[in-house]
């Protein structure tokens, strides 16, 4: 029973009841205790260890809306316009032209040995070219025998060679599908939107596995960018959780030296409510440390710059007609009943406000059958909300977690195009959440847009989109907010924060081991702060060892 | 080449309509045909447990030889392993979700090597449609369902009053919809569904008569012109709900000719029965003078 205590230039506990101090103990994995040295030694014998002495130190970071399939794509070949860490610490620089790109890719295309070897990439995002469209000719020029195939950011347009579409049998006049446009020849331009039109081809060039699933060597790779983030709690928000993947992720979770607790959600497709509310209880019984489920994902709409998210008057700025649904509003409504029966959280995604709308009206009868003292079902995203449906989630004792990252990369866009000035001005109204009581979290959906809370925060503070304007002034929120929001905000939202999320005796061990203090800095230097790595359950993980 | 393609129905409408009882309704009467199908996800759908002869994780086995697949979201990867399987069936049915949205089912099949797309089959429940589609989350997706109706099958007819289904039949016309084909319980004959298969190598077997429906056969003049003579038999005031044929065109080449409702289908055969169809249309609807003289016709000179 050996006591470590740990000095630090500061630690942020995220207690109010104690919100800073110099020392913090631990014993086995736990937080023993934190205040000053002399306090903390009332415990009887300990190891001082001052590795931390220049260091500030934050609860550990949790991020509550990611997948793990990020750590699956960093196989394949980043070509992204912003610069990105990959879980190995190499910084891939952003791609600045779509030459750029192609250069990367044929860089990469001469180092695979097998000549009939797919070639994926992934993160490509044309609007920051003015708009010019990657065509089938681009990529032939990287090679006309090998199939290519690079996925959009937003993960709704796939980039294609002509060797890829025609393995797939699409190099042919005569298609008329509307994720398809045609060149002047007549066969496809190589640019396929949507899910329907993508995955034919999808499996040609490398993208060939469950969307939604990740490999052993994913979730390890996960786990590094998840230490580099400072983050020692995610979520892997839509897992299948069949019995091999479940049997991986135990097993992988349970290596000694696995650095970080997952939460996946089990996805809620393919699966009667019931059904899918048994397989729940299961894998909650299975739970370990590091490894907890039970919860559930629902998806009710699309997304709003693939148009198919579901929006209430007055619809999309460009006129496009009204999204999707996911799922049929007697399917949520008999989930809600029955997760609330049987005690299992549920987490939705909505995007457009009209699907907000369903949400909360499903979730009123469901409470009203089955009234519950503490649910916290999360919508998720959430990403159009206005004051009067935040109103209403606070009153359901709802909790959200909202996409601030999005604001950075889409807001423009957002703006210009899909929903306007106005609404792409309140969208993810961290502000208003709070206002309306709203227990909140912000996430990055990571892969869509990089793990790492603190640059998270960075957007929830400033609302800066990647043109440099400020959009949304009045629902920026402060740095105390945004810190407070990536660690106990996001643990409340999945009922964990009774042992994670601060610095308190009695929780487990996780810190974000920082360079410099986050409430110091200029709130525009945010993002900036350096994460040295993390203390996970009691052990040191390094980033610069990862 | 149209020997080798699988055809395929879809198998829309919101929930509660009748899709899974139509699918077991047609797995029941089959009659010797090999199906497939392929549903969102298991549960209230299944397949009537006297029909399960053994079920899997995400297979169940049918009497007869039949298959049934939940594909949760992964339509591509589901119907790719269907036209690797041996032997391969004779018709697959896709039974959409209830807010899924037809046209992209079928968009999908059009992408897809190996099939033939056998039309939309939309089941609407008389009782609560009207209601279903004025309602403010569903009203556009169900709308936007029975636009993509090939055929539109008014289920559960027995349920609203006499008063409250001529609503329902005004409402349907009043949207451009196609006329809709009554049912209690989806009981259908199988061939005014699934058209008249299998018939590659046989002459269009006569159906089974059947209360509601009357079938015609009708012989095709040889030296007609196949697309013109599909599209015209898609005009609803001949009341064809289903037709299927064999016709040779001016320069000798056989054509296999397919009608659900509005979609016409044709494609050249090499091989193929002797020349004949057959209609199917509800009693007293069908035009069958209208019909002779479409087929027996000359085919007019802007055809060649
Ligand atoms: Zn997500």
């Amino acid at each position: 029973m050996t006591t470590t205590i740990y000095r630090a230039a500061r630690i942020l506990t995220m207690n109010p009841m104690c919100p800073e101090a110099t020392h913090v103990a631990v014993r086995d994995g736990r937080i023993l205790g934190v205040g000053p040295l002399a306090d903390l030694a009332t415990w009887g014998d300990y190891e001082l260890d001052e590795r931390f002495a220049d260091k500030v130190l934050m609860p550990g970071l949790v991020e509550g809306h990611a997948h793990a399939m990020e750590g699956t794509l960093w196989r394949h070949t980043y070509c992204g316009y912003f610069d990105r860490i990959d879980p190995d610490g190499r910084v891939w620089e952003g791609l600045k032209s779509i030459d750029a790109v192609l250069d990367r890719l044929a860089r990469a295309e001469a180092a695979l040995e097998d000549p009939d070897a797919p070639l994926p990439g992934w993160q490509l995002d044309p609007i920051y070219f003015d708009n010019r469209r990657v065509t089938r000719a681009d990529l032939d020029k990287v090679s006309a025998t090998r199939p290519i195939g690079v996925q959009h950011a937003s993960g709704h347009i796939l980039n294609v060679n002509s060797r890829a579409l025609e393995l797939a049998g699409l190099l042919r006049t005569g298609i008329n599908h509307p994720g398809i446009p045609l060149g002047e020849d007549g066969l496809p331009t190589g640019e396929l939107k949507g899910p329907e039109a993508m995955t034919p081809v999808a499996m040609h060039v490398g993208f060939d596995r469950d969307m939604l699933a990740c490999d052993a060597r994913g979730l390890r790779d996960f786990a590094k960018l998840c230490v580099r983030a400072g983050v020692t709690t995610v979520t892997d928000l839509a897992a299948r959780l069949n019995d091999d993947a479940v049997e991986m992720m135990l097993r992988v979770t349970g290596e000694p030296d696995y650095p970080a607790c997952v939460v996946p959600l089990r996805f809620f497709l393919g699966l009667t409510a019931a059904d899918l509310i048994a397989h729940a209880a299961d894998l909650k019984a299975r739970s370990t440390e590091r490894l907890r489920m039970g919860r559930i994902k629902v998806v009710a709409d699309g997304s709003i710059q693939g148009f198919s998210a579901r929006l209430r008057w007055p619809g999309y700025h460009n006129g496009a007609p009204n999204g999707l649904w996911y799922i049929a509003p007697q399917h949520l409504s008999e989930i809600y009943h029955l997760a609330l029966e049987n005690d299992l959280m549920v987490h939705t995604h909505t995007n457009g406000d009209e699907a907000t709308d369903l949400v909360l009206d499903m979730m009123e009868t469901a409470l009203r059958a089955h009234p519950h003292p503490d649910h916290r079902f999360t919508v998720q995203h959430c990403q159009l909300a206005d004051t009067a449906q935040f109103n209403r989630m606070g009153k359901l004792g709802m909790c959200v977690n909202l996409f601030a990252n999005h604001h950075f990369y889409w807001g423009d866009e957002h703006y210009r195009l899909t929903v306007g000035p106005e609404r792409a001005e309140r969208m993810n109204a961290c502000r208003t959440a709070l206002a309306q009581n709203v227990p909140m979290a912000i996430h990055s959906d990571a892969p869509i847009t990089p793990l790492g809370p603190l640059f998270t925060a960075w957007c929830a503070v400033n609302r800066i989109t990647a043109s440099g304007r400020v959009q949304g002034q009045t629902e920026r929120i402060s740095v105390d907010e945004a810190l407070y929001a990536i660690t106990m905000g996001a643990a409340y939202t999945l009922k964990m924060d009774h042992e994670i999320g601060s610095i308190e005796t009695g929780k487990r061990a996780d810190f974000a081991v920082l360079e410099t203090d986050p409430t110091k800095v200029a709130p525009m230097a945010l993002k900036d702060v350096p994460v040295w790595g993390t203390v996970q359950g009691g052990r040191i993980f390094p980033a610069g060892a990862q | 080449m149209t020997a080798g393609l699988l055809p395929a129905t879809v198998i829309g409408g919101y929930l509660g309509a009748g899709k899974t009882t139509l699918v077991n309704h047609l797995l029941r009467n089959a009659g010797g045909l090999r199906l497939a199908v392929l549903v969102n996800e298991f549960g209230a759908l299944p397949i009537d447990a006297d029909l399960i002869e053994a079920q899997d994780d995400d297979i169940i086995a049918i009497a007869g030889g039949c298959i049934c697949c939940s594909y949760g979201d992964d339509l591509t990867r589901a119907l790719l392993d269907m036209t690797a399987m041996d032997p391969p069936p004779d018709h697959l049915l896709i039974e959409s979700s209830g807010v899924a949205i037809p046209s992209m089912i079928v968009g999908t099949l059009g992408l897809l090597p190996g099939f033939r797309v056998d039309g939309t089959v939309i089941v609407a429940d008389a009782e609560t449609l009207c209601r279903t589609a004025a309602d403010r989350y569903l009203g556009d997706t169900v709308l936007r369902q029975l636009r993509d109706a090939d055929l539109l099958i008014l289920n559960k007819i027995d349920l609203p009053t006499p008063r409250a289904l001529a609503d329902t039949c005004d409402w349907i016309a009043e949207q451009g919809l196609p006329r809709p084909v009554p049912a209690r319980q989806c009981a259908l004959p199988p061939e005014a569904v699934l058209g008249l298969v299998p018939s590659t190598t046989q002459p269009v077997p006569d159906p089974a008569p059947h209360a509601a429906f009357e079938t015609l056969r009708l012989t095709p003049a040889a030296g007609c012109d196949p697309q013109a003579l599909a599209r015209r038999l898609t005009d609803p005031a001949l009341g064809v709900l289903r037709a299927k044929g064999f016709v040779t065109d001016l320069r000798g080449t056989r054509h296999e000719i397919h009608i659900v409702g509005a979609r016409a289908d044709v494609s050249a055969r090499a091989t193929a029965p002797a020349d004949g169809m057959v209609a199917i249309g509800l009693r007293g609807q069908l035009d069958t003078a209208g019909l002779n003289d479409l087929v027996t016709a000359p085919a007019p000179a802007s055809a060649r």
